[in-house]
């Protein structure tokens, strides 16, 4: 079914009217993705090594694992040492190598911790009704298309009454990061808007960046087509001068989204202020467990302070490649120093990582 | 340094094992033209008429029995498909066998059959062997060790500029058989692995286009087809060029690589063999391989360069390029 979406013929087709537009235009173009999906999508077909020479695509922050805060893993690792065998801890493979200046959950479980990698958070909750004896928690990165499945299960413990799962929220919304990254002054011209995303939060959830900021959008599906053809539509905005939110991935997003997810979303969590790895604090950014609820956040069970720590080694350019202000081959660490098997910086470890997109399918420009 | 499992799963973390540990320590290692210095898939025992090729394999599978196959004709394919890649036919095998205190005796009788057939199909006698029982969680282990005789030696370090890479089939199917059931997850086409003794193919494409013209082969089993072509491109110092539509996938993995995010090229192989051949007679190597039902599907997937020196360069479905790196270490699905 896909097919055509990966189709040569088709793409040569969008890419002879990419060349044509952005002849037309003639300035350079700087077009931002903000989705690690995207960048794999990009990266893995080679999509920057086919466009025009002004034609420029930056990575943005599309990576929930690597802009969750240092402090949150080390509490986390904190919790676990005080609970020792009664606490089983699961998360996603790439969060559970991610490097902080105390270490990862890679290394608590060296350390005898019964540190669990999972697919998704189904598989944590299916672990807490298998062992009543312990405590489940669930380390539970991510946008909003994993916030949506969170507040799922978080409904379904509550509804059955289940008492030994809980989750650590790291939850995140994207808007407000491209928005700060607008505000930071990164500059672009248009937005490759993620289809994930935005099957939840839908048309809707982008269009106030565009209508305070002047920047186009264009809501991409994941297939090269569809990013090729995202391209084209947002050349055609900026040749015309339009700034505008247009829909590519109409498959898959409506204007509204989804909005039972929404709702089970804004049920469960409140919006706040929150920190990104390497960005800073950004408001209205991160899912919080409303009080009511609390009991499922298992952080509500300790006081622990975690001072503040260094977001990255020195040298380590993670912050700016998340900004989209250089791509990995920029840094000087990457692929000498830094490869996926000895991350420096958290943009190594995870799959949707920029660094380890560009590491693994090694782009033409390494 | 603690060994993690990365250092056991193929990619550069095991190379940095095996070169730092094994290569370092290890003094007398050299009986013939290809020692183990040369990390090729076996090493040879120059005698005076007669060259022979002998290797060694442990095999660990979990779980023991997986669709498509079980350990015994895992640990039977394992060894001949190494004699075999390097040339030379087997002539016969030795097996230890390390059982976990109360494995099932069924079990361990089904898993024999297995290797008795396998070894039928090669046909390759297991000619002595060692069984040891342990207390130790291990399941079953079967080591497997093989001699094999050569009339020409084929290398990892002899691909040349211009050679065709020819494959006999789909790649990745036993690594995601393996991981659908050790991660129990049901694709909607069942994945079966494709392990298999490749000695046959390899043998009908020499007798049709000869030795000399079969300049390196390489069964792409951990780390997949990454892992094989980029040792080859830089033990060979040549620039691998694949065509990735032209790389046979078949329906399952490409569905089970697509939910997982886990490219097929990374993936285990288990009925595989790489070949680079002359590119004059790339056709009739293509004809015998698709002649043997293990290579019905057999394709010729890209051409060795003179550009990109060491690497693997892709050009993608839709004609972008880029490099196909080694995978470092067993592939583990994305977060969404």
């Amino acid at each position: 079914m896909l097919e055509k979406y990966r189709d040569k013929k088709v793409a040569n087709n969008i890419l002879r009217e990419i060349f044509q537009e952005a002849k037309e235009i003639g300035d350079e173009i700087r077009l931002m993705d903000v989705c690690g999906t995207h960048e794999d999508t990009i990266t893995r077909y080679g999509i920057r090594s086919l466009l025009p020479k002004n034609v420029k695509i930056l990575a943005g922050p599309g990576c929930p694992v690597c802009i969750t805060p240092v402090e949150d893993i080390v509490m986390m690792m904190e919790i676990m040492r005080r609970e020792k065998e009664r606490m089983i801890l699961t998360t996603f493979g790439d969060m559970y190598r991610i490097p902080t200046p105390k270490g990862s959950f890679a290394d608590l479980r060296s350390e005898g911790y019964d540190v669990r990698i999972v697919y998704s958070i189904y598989d944590s909750y299916k672990l807490a009704l298998k062992n009543k004896d312990k405590i489940v928690v669930h380390f539970s990165p991510g946008f909003e298309t994993t916030t949506a499945p969170t507040a799922g299960m978080l409904w379904e413990a509550l509804e059955r009454g289940v008492k030994n799962f809980r989750i650590y929220s790291v939850h995140r919304l994207t808007p407000p990061a491209v928005e700060y990254l607008l505000r930071m002054g990164t500059k672009l011209d248009g937005l490759i808007t993620p289809g994930h995303v935005s099957t939840i939060i839908g048309v809707v959830g982008w269009e106030h960046l565009t209508e305070k900021y002047g920047i186009p959008q264009v809501i991409s599906g994941f297939e090269p087509v569809d990013v090729l053809l995202s391209i084209l539509m947002l050349l055609r905005m900026l040749k015309d001068e339009k700034a505008a939110i247009e829909n590519e991935y109409t498959r898959a997003v409506r204007y509204e989204g989804n909005t039972e997810a929404q709702k089970k979303i804004k049920d469960i969590f409140e919006v706040v202020d929150a920190k990104w790895r390497a960005l800073g604090v950004i408001e209205n950014s991160g899912y919080k467990i409303r009080e009511k609820y609390e009991e499922y956040e298992i952080r509500s069970y300790y006081d622990i302070e975690i001072p503040s720590l260094p977001d990255l080694e020195r040298g380590c350019r993670c912050g700016e490649v998340l900004r989209g202000l250089i791509l990995p081959y920029e840094c000087p660490l990457f692929g000498r120093v830094c490869t996926p098997r000895t991350p420096v910086g958290p943009c190594m470890v995870s799959y949707e990582g920029t660094c380890q997109i560009f590491y693994k399918y090694g782009s033409l420009y390494g | 340094m603690k060994i993690k499992m990365m250092h056991g799963a193929g990619g550069e973390a095991m190379d940095e094992l095996i070169k730092e540990y094994i290569l370092k320590t290890i003094t007398l290692k050299e009986c013939g033209e290809v020692s183990l210095d040369a990390l090729d898939d076996g090493a040879s025992i120059d005698l005076e008429k007669d060259k022979l090729i002998f290797t060694i394999d442990g095999h660990t599978v979990k779980p023991v029995f997986f669709p498509g196959g079980d350990i015994g004709r895992l640990a039977v394919s394992g060894t001949v498909n190494d004699l075999a890649v390097m040339g030379a036919q087997p002539l016969a095998l030795a097996s230890s066998l390390i059982i976990e205190d109360g494995f099932e005796g069924e079990k361990l009788k089904k898993i024999l059959e297995s290797m008795d057939i396998t070894s039928r199909e090669v046909p390759v006698p297991i000619i002595t062997g060692d069984t040891k029982v342990v207390e130790d969680r291990i399941g079953v282990f079967v080591i497997t060790a093989g001699i094999g005789r050569v009339e020409r030696i084929v290398r990892d370090s002899g691909a040349l500029k211009g050679d065709a890479i020819l494959i006999n089939g789909g790649i990745g199917e036993h690594g995601f058989a393996i991981m659908s059931v050790r991660e129990g997850i049901d694709f909607e086409t069942p994945l079966k692995s494709d392990v298999a003794p490749i000695w046959s193919i390899v043998k009908e494409v020499a007798l049709e286009i000869g030795w000399e013209n079969i300049h390196a082969m390489k069964d792409p089993t951990r780390g997949g087809l990454s892992e094989a072509l980029n040792e080859i491109a830089q033990k060979s110092k040549v620039g691998v060029e694949i065509w990735e539509e032209k790389v046979p996938v078949k329906e399952g993995v490409k569905a089970a690589s697509e939910m997982l995010g886990i490219s097929p090229f990374d993936m285990a192989n288990e009925g595989k063999v790489v070949m680079f051949v002359n590119p004059e007679y790339a056709e009739d190597a293509l004809k015998a391989m698709r002649r043997n039902p293990l290579g019905k599907d057999a394709a010729i997937i890209g051409t060795a360069k003179d550009e990109y020196i060491g690497k693997v360069v892709v050009e993608t479905e839709i004609g972008g390029k880029r490099f196909l790196e080694r995978p470092m270490g067993d592939p583990v699905p994305r977060v969404c």
